[in-house]
């Protein structure tokens, strides 16, 4: 379909046309907001910029920040797989209850979840010493960081993975060991490969989700400092000079980051 | 063999109550029933998805009831055909062998031939979404025939297709049969499938197995009133037989009475005929047919290729568009349907 057929479309709906002029309010709100800071910084203030891409803690901590939201993300594929394929599976009592137990890290408070996990993680708690013995710290540690970051972005996984098994019809699976395959082997040939794109995507949300996380994470470890904090740091004493630069290298990298793996599913999706 | 005895489970809002039936080796076996009747439960019982809460499941002569799906050699087919779509026609059918761990050889060879046999060859590299219904109905069916399953389950396998594919495919459903002899149990709501493919038949009603027999006797001589009203039975009539001379019942339906060959003597009883059984007459005449009602039509309403007339009797007949044109039937007109007291049979209520 070409571009003028398309909008013919909507235009034939006054009612849909109106919403979309409504609509684009908000579009253009996150647009501008993200363009203004970065078209800003790379036209008016170019050797700022430079400067902070080329500071090495600057670039240490946003790679600080990749690699923690994907050790985050791996612990989430890990055990958030068989729990999304369980409830997309099977009925049990309880089981509303452990998909509310999931989603409530999207609706409390950040610096609250980081409280909490403080509380729980901390070396003097029962937990935290426990780790303590096998050299796990979570204080002031990556482990801190990848501990708080799993908390708020499991649940973008889990969903994820549970619409993606949802959507695999469960006949193919019964048809698969009626054909000798053990409900193992039924898994991995069927329902895996066939909910992968969305294992994939909810993954890539998940990871996203973990390096813009903020609030957790100050609280259970300043330090080592991930771009989020660093950033804060740099504001609160050298304010938008000292702390936009990295605040635009991080949205680059970001975005060309999500950009490259969205378009690396799109062509996973076609080839299927 | 394969046997069901007295398999009951719950699903929540549905149940199977005390099923039973067994299939002989190399048998035909079609379970008919309405929708919602519970012949898809049933095959998934059978094939393990479910482990009923009473009674055996028995393949090959063996308590099958707690072994898994995997381990029961049993070949499925579902009505949506439930193809692999992350794998080509030709993966698609060789998945069972691989599950089996037969060599590749093995798995090459036998992929093509039960390929060449269900004509399918020349799609080995598609996938299935780009196929159509009788193409992704015969990879099904290749799929699930390539392991040499002991029996061959098919829950309604031809209700999703054109009415053209579908006599095509259920004439190569009997050839297949006939050359492969895999015993095979057939879920259909379709009588003439029935009809035509049946070795025995099951009619499963609201989750209970109430008749179990060869076609015509289903047909003809339906169990119970819901029996008949399922497989076509039009005319039940109500009746009392009052008197049985020679194995002939005299049965008096109302205003009339009709003349049935019968074992049963007085008492109260439910006489069916198939409305194919009846033959309409502008004049009465002689003939050997022993039942003679006179009565005058109330309706003539096509059904396909037949119409169906109703007389103010209870009677219906199926008679044929130029049957109506030469008798010129039509509503009010005075007709007599004639049936032999064998067309006609009796069971008590």
């Amino acid at each position: 379909m070409t571009l003028d057929k398309r909008l013919r479309g909507v235009k034939r709906f006054p009612l849909s046309l109106l919403f979309s002029m409504v609509g684009s309010i908000l579009v253009l709100f996150t647009i501008l907001t993200l363009f203004n800071m970065i078209v800003q910084q790379l036209v008016l203030e170019p050797t700022g910029f430079v400067k902070a891409a080329t500071d090495p803690l600057v670039i240490e901590s946003i790679l600080l920040t990749l690699y923690a939201s994907f050790l985050a993300t791996l612990i989430a594929v890990i055990f958030g797989t068989p729990l999304a394929y369980v409830l997309a599976r099977h009925d049990f009592p309880g089981k509303n209850i452990v998909e509310s137990v999931i989603d409530v890290p999207v609706i409390i408070p950040h610096s609250v979840a980081g409280i909490a996990l403080y509380t729980l993680l901390m070396r003097r708690s029962v937990i935290g010493t426990a780790f303590q013995n096998i050299g796990v710290v979570f204080e002031d540690s990556l482990w801190g960081i990848v501990a708080a970051m799993l908390f708020v972005s499991a649940s973008f996984y889990i969903n994820a993975a549970r619409e993606g098994f949802q959507s695999v019809n469960p006949r193919l699976e019964r048809v698969a060991r009626t054909l000798g395959a053990s409900q193992w082997r039924a898994f991995h040939h069927i329902a895996l490969p066939l909910a992968l794109r969305h294992l994939f995507s909810g993954a890539i949300m998940a990871w996203a989700r973990g390096i813009s996380e903020f609030g957790a994470v100050i609280i259970i470890a300043f330090y080592p400092m991930i771009a989020p904090v660093l950033i804060f740091y740099k504001f609160t004493t050298g304010g938008l000079r000292g702390s936009q630069p990295i605040a635009v290298l991080l949205i680059l990298i970001c975005f060309a980051v999500f950009i490259g793996l969205r378009m690396s599913s799109k062509y996973w999706e076609r080839r299927q | 063999m394969i046997a069901l005895e007295q398999v009951s489970h719950d699903w929540g809002d549905f149940a199977l109550t005390d099923v039973s039936f067994s299939v002989a080796d190399g048998e035909y076996f079609v379970i008919l029933g309405p929708t919602g009747a519970g012949k898809t439960l049933i095959l998934e019982t059978i094939a393990g998805f479910y482990i009923p809460r009473e009674g055996h499941i028995l393949l090959k002569g063996d308590d099958a009831t707690h072994t898994p799906p995997e381990k029961r050699n049993i070949g499925f087919v579902y009505q949506d055909y439930a193809l692999f779509p992350h794998m080509t026609v030709e993966e698609n059918v060789a998945f069972g062998l691989k599950m089996h761990g037969s060599p590749k050889e093995t798995v090459e060879h036998r992929v093509q031939k039960i390929m060449e046999v269900m004509q399918i060859s020349h799609l080995k590299e598609r996938f299935p979404t780009t196929l159509s219904g009788g193409e992704q109905q015969r990879t099904a069916l290749a799929r699930a025939l390539v392991i040499d399953p002991d029996v061959l389950l098919l829950d309604e396998p031809l209700s999703a297709l054109d009415p053209r594919t579908r006599e095509n495919l259920r004439d190569e459903l009997k050839r297949l049969h006939q050359t492969q002899g895999t015993t095979t149990i057939h879920v259909t709501h379709d009588q003439t499938e029935a009809l035509v493919l049946a070795d025995r038949i099951a009619v499963i009603i609201d989750g209970r197995v109430v008749q179990v027999d060869v076609p015509s006797k289903v047909f003809n001589n339906p169990a119970s009133v819901e029996v008949a009203n399922f497989v076509g039975v039009e005319n039940v009539l109500k009746g009392r037989i009052l008197s049985n001379k020679d194995g002939v019942a005299r049965v008096d339906v109302g205003t009339y009475q009709v003349h049935v060959l019968s074992s049963l003597g007085e008492g109260d009883v439910h006489v069916f005929v198939r409305p194919e059984n009846i033959i309409l007459a502008k004049e009465k005449f002689q003939s050997s047919a022993r039942n003679v009602v006179e009565g005058q039509i109330i309706d003539v309403t096509q059904f396909g290729a037949v119409f169906r007339i109703s007389m103010d009797t209870g009677l219906s007949a199926f008679v044929t568009k130029q049957s109506v044109d030469e008798l010129g039937l039509q509503a009010r007109e005075t007709v007599y349907a004639s049936f032999k007291a064998t067309a006609a049979h009796l069971i008590k209520r």
